[in-house]
């Protein structure tokens, strides 16, 4: 077998020691290990979701509110009356988060979050930027990226933390819920809460990688391989949004 | 880009090497490898004879449940009174006592130590990918040691809803006197181990993936290190979810959420009325870290035994490359099999099956292991000092306690045999007994390496001898009191009369477990006394292939003196024909060989007829399957 031998000598330089299989540097390595770690922790709790959310009847559809609808005071008691809001059934997401800053008492479903989504899938955008400007050793762009990245990251903050006032204000919390199921609202904080703690850290990352890069620590260490670390944590923070959004408010 | 990261890596080394060390960054913060092994092993060795005399007071006991000792007012004061232990003791210490052999001793003691120590040497490297990491590592584990045993003396005790800490017990602060505090601290001390974990297991994969010398293929990796990443690969994926499932219980316990709580009245739950949560829930997630963990604990032991084993026998490992797929398999199945803890919780029995089969198929792999320690021991050139001694007693356990998973892991029997001795008989064989006799056969066969001396070696055999004695008989009668139907955790079985026609077993038992305890205080001398005054040991005392023994016996930073040793062969060549000394170590290039990563011995394959029904295509194919799984 003439081809085995091609094979052999291929595998021996990738896996023969001496240097790194995947080319990477210990660094970006370990990132990547933590971060499917981490997918792990995010799994558990998303689990524990399916599972809570499995031993409640299914939501209702919403027939009655149309979007762009005037929102009466007794809302939540409507709801509750219409069977829509009741204990023993999960909530319909777009009646719960139907809220938006400014545009008090119009039904807008899933609109503002819609929004936070949008911002951190851009700054997910400027990240790459930041990453790519980085291999060209472009300072200046770099520190143009990264301060994007970070004031999209604090707006998503900011927004989270609307949401969460308004939420606790319409009366949620981790022991009661007046749209449904407790375990409605304490798996929303949890969940979310974790999430967020996730972009925190990522801001504070991301902020002291920027100062370093202004200070130029990078340009005298002749790389910006910093910057692709954040990086990875950064859109990972953001893919984990992706399902966290799928599964609270979508589904 | 990796090359400047590497080249400025070695820099660093280097230039570490001529600072002046302090005590403090020498032995304390210390972010040398070698450093953080001994560290590691200290504080496993510390926290294990903790729980060792724990088991020591809960087997008086269960032993003489209506007599009164003294001494036990003496130690433990209040939890004694009058002589007698108080129930609620009693489950708090065998929580804690399965909590710290588990996690504490089993899984950083023999993980953190031996890892630590042999990941970098064995792969050619002069430290962990990341040293720092590597000390924090260390730091949270010994923040959470201290942790869990400051849970000794708080108001109410320590935590006792079991190592598995189920609710309700767990979740409701006021369920029973552990539940408070305790409880709380329990969950503290876990939560800074399992960073310590991933710290520690983030480091270990990204060093054997990133730093192995030139030459040191995968293929050419000592068992030990194949185990131990695996091993680590196994805590990454797992350690997160028991995290995930502590999040939650800590806000059952504090916050007021019902995640494992329902039906339960206000004025027993802090104030608020708990519904909707499912126990069933923490088990799924306690569980699916919880049987990946009893692979963490036994792969490492399993790991180093294939390396003494070999060294030991004066052969090459059998089979070395159906060892490889044995640990990779065993790794895999471990994810999908935790339900076979939770058959009788009233889970669909569909899916009971479902568990059943992965189970029982993890025999296959565990069977494969067990025949290549066979094979590799059969006709070898045995030599049967303290650590050959505890390899092959792990191998006994290894089958002994194996076989009983296999009754475990049928559904309809576990009906039966669930929470009763049998099962303590079995886990206590296959994962007590099984890893501290790895661990202890590591300590004896790389004591050496570590401090720079060897233990003194008929202490060594006498501890052996007592051990596995001691071992049996006190596990081995357990099965039958499980199969009789005697109920784990209990504190006095003498309240059920049929339970006392065991009392003269538990009796045999405790003196059983006594004199294992005085076997491991012989240990304990040994080990320290020989740090001082042990022989001098020579740079490669057990005349092993493996590349840790090219390195100096006296530490240096960095490890190698000169330039790192290049791989040219795998690490089993022992007794290889024609050849005059029976061991061959790692960094000898074969005759002409001057590129490492060249194979230039080629296994003669025989000159053999192919059938003629069988295609040539096929036949050469047949041969390269069987070469691989290591039976050409
Ligand atoms: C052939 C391999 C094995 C099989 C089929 C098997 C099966 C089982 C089953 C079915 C149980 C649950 C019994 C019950 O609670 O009713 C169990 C318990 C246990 N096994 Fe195994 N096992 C195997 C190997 C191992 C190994 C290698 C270890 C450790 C290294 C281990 C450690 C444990 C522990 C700690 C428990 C008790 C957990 C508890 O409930 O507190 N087992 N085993
Ligand atoms: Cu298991």
């Amino acid at each position: 077998m003439a081809n085995t031998a091609t094979l052999t000598t291929d595998s021996k330089q990738t896996w023969g020691g001496g240097k790194s299989p995947f080319s990477v540097s210990y660094g970006k390595l370990m990132m990547w290990i933590f971060l499917l770690s981490d997918a792990f922790t995010f799994s558990s709790l998303l689990v524990a979701y399916g599972f809570v959310r499995f031993t409640f009847t299914s939501t209702l559809p919403n027939t009655i509110v149309k979007p762009f609808a005037h929102l009466s005071h007794s809302f939540v008691e409507d709801m509750n009356k219409a069977g829509l809001f009741v204990t023993e059934r999960w909530p319909s997401p777009e009646l719960v988060f139907n809220h938006f800053p400014f545009l008090h008492g119009i039904h807008l479903p899933l609109m503002f979050v819609s929004l936070m989504t949008f911002i951190l899938i851009a700054s997910s955008v400027t990240m790459v930027l930041a990453v790519e400007a980085g291999h060209r050793m472009a300072k200046k762009e770099v520190e143009k990226y990264m301060i994007l990245t970070i004031i999209g990251g604090a707006a998503f903050l900011g927004c989270q933390a609307w949401e969460w006032t308004n939420f606790i204000t319409e009366g949620a919390s981790l022991s009661g819920n007046p749209f449904g199921p407790t375990a409605f609202a304490a798996l929303f904080f949890i969940v979310t809460g974790f999430h967020g703690t996730h972009v925190l850290s990522g801001v504070i990352l991301n902020i002291v990688i920027y100062i370093n890069v202004v200070k130029g620590t990078y340009d005298k260490r002749g790389h910006y391989e910093m910057v692709e670390k954040v990086g990875l944590y950064w859109h990972f923070v953001d893919l984990v949004w992706v399902f966290v959004f799928t599964f609270f408010y979508l589904i | 880009m990796s090359a400047v990261a590497s080249h400025a890596d070695v820099l660093h080394h280097d230039d570490h090497g001529h600072h002046k060390e302090t005590f403090i960054s020498k032995y304390v913060f210390s972010m040398d490898h070698k450093m953080i092994s001994k560290q590691f092993l200290i504080t496993g060795i510390i926290m294990g004879t903790i729980g060792m005399l724990m088991s020591l007071v809960f087997r008086l006991q269960l032993a003489y449940p209506n007599t009164t000792f003294p001494i036990f007012e003496t130690l433990l004061g209040e939890w004694g009174k009058g002589g007698k232990l108080d129930p609620n003791f009693y489950l708090a210490l065998i929580t804690i006592h399965g909590t710290i052999m588990v996690f504490f001793v089993l899984t950083a003691g023999l993980s953190g130590t031996f890892s630590n120590l042999l990941i970098p040497l064995q792969v050619g490297a002069r430290d962990m990918a990341s040293p720092f990491l590597n000390m924090l590592s260390y730091w949270f584990f010994f923040t959470s040691s201290c942790v869990m045993i400051a849970s000794l003396f708080v108001q109410g005790g320590p935590a006792s809803a079991g190592w598995t800490i189920y609710p309700p017990l767990s979740a409701l602060p006021k369920a029973i006197p552990g539940s408070g505090t305790g409880m709380t601290l329990w969950l503290v001390s876990m939560i800074l181990f399992i960073v310590s974990s991933l710290l520690g297991g983030i480091n270990y994969v990204a060093t054997v993936l990133n730093m192995r010398t030139k030459g040191m293929k995968m293929t050419r990796l000592p068992l030990t290190i194949w185990a131990f990443t695996f091993t680590a690969i196994l805590g990454i994926l797992s350690f997160p979810v028991l995290f995930g499932g502590s999040l939650l219980l800590v806000f059952d316990r504090s916050f007021g959420t019902s995640f494992y709580l329902n039906e339960i009245p206000a004025d027993l739950a802090g104030g608020i009325e708990r519904v909707g949560g499912s126990p069933i829930l923490f088990q799924h997630l306690f569980w699916f870290l919880g049987h990946p963990e009893v692979y963490i604990i036994l792969l490492p032991a399993l790991g180093i035994t294939s390396e003494v084993i070999a060294t030991n026998s004066r052969k090459p490992i059998f089979g070395y490359r159906a060892m490889i797929g044995s640990i990779m398999a065993i790794a895999l199945l471990s994810f999908v099999v935790w339900g076979h803890h939770m058959f009788i919780t009233g889970m669909n029995p569909f899916l009971g099956s479902v568990f059943m089969l992965g189970t029982l198929i993890i025999a296959v792999p565990s069977a494969i292991k067990t025949f290549n320690y066979l094979g590799t021991l059969w006709k070898g050139n045995l030599r049967l000092n303290p650590q050959m001694m505890f390899a092959i007693g792990l191998v006994s356990f290894f089958i002994s306690g194996g076989l009983t998973g296999i009754f475990l892991g049928n559904a309809a029997l576990d009906i039966n045999l669930h929470d009763t001795y049998f099962v303590v008989a079995h886990f206590h064989l296959v994962m007590g007994s099984a890893a501290i006799f790895g661990m202890l056969c590591g300590i004896y066969h790389w004591y050496p390496k570590m401090f720079g001396r060897t233990m003194n070696e008929s202490l060594g055999q006498i501890h052996f001898w007592m051990t596995i004695v001691s071992a049996y008989c006190v596990f081995f009668p357990m099965h039958f009191m499980g199969l009789a139907g005697v109920p784990r955790r209990y504190y006095a079985f003498t309240a059920y009369d049929q339970f006392n026609v065991f009392v003269d077993m538990n009796i045999f038992i405790t003196y059983a477990a006594f004199l294992g305890g005085i076997a491991q205080f012989i240990f304990l001398f040994n080990f320290f006394y020989s740090m001082r005054k042990g022989k001098k040991a020579v740079q490669n005392p057990w005349e092993s292939n493996t590349l840790e023994w090219t390195t100096p016996v006296k530490h240096l930073h960095g490890n190698w003196p000169g330039e790192i040793p290049h791989v040219y062969r795998w690490p089993y060549d022992y007794s290889v024909p024609g050849h005059e000394i029976d061991f061959i170590p790692q960094n000898t290039p074969h005759e002409g060989q001057e590129d490492p990563l060249t194979e230039p011995q080629t296994i003669p394959t025989p000159e053999r007829k192919v059938a003629p029904t069988l295609a040539k295509e096929e036949a050469v194919l047949f041969t390269l399957v069987k070469r691989w799984l290591g039976f050409a």
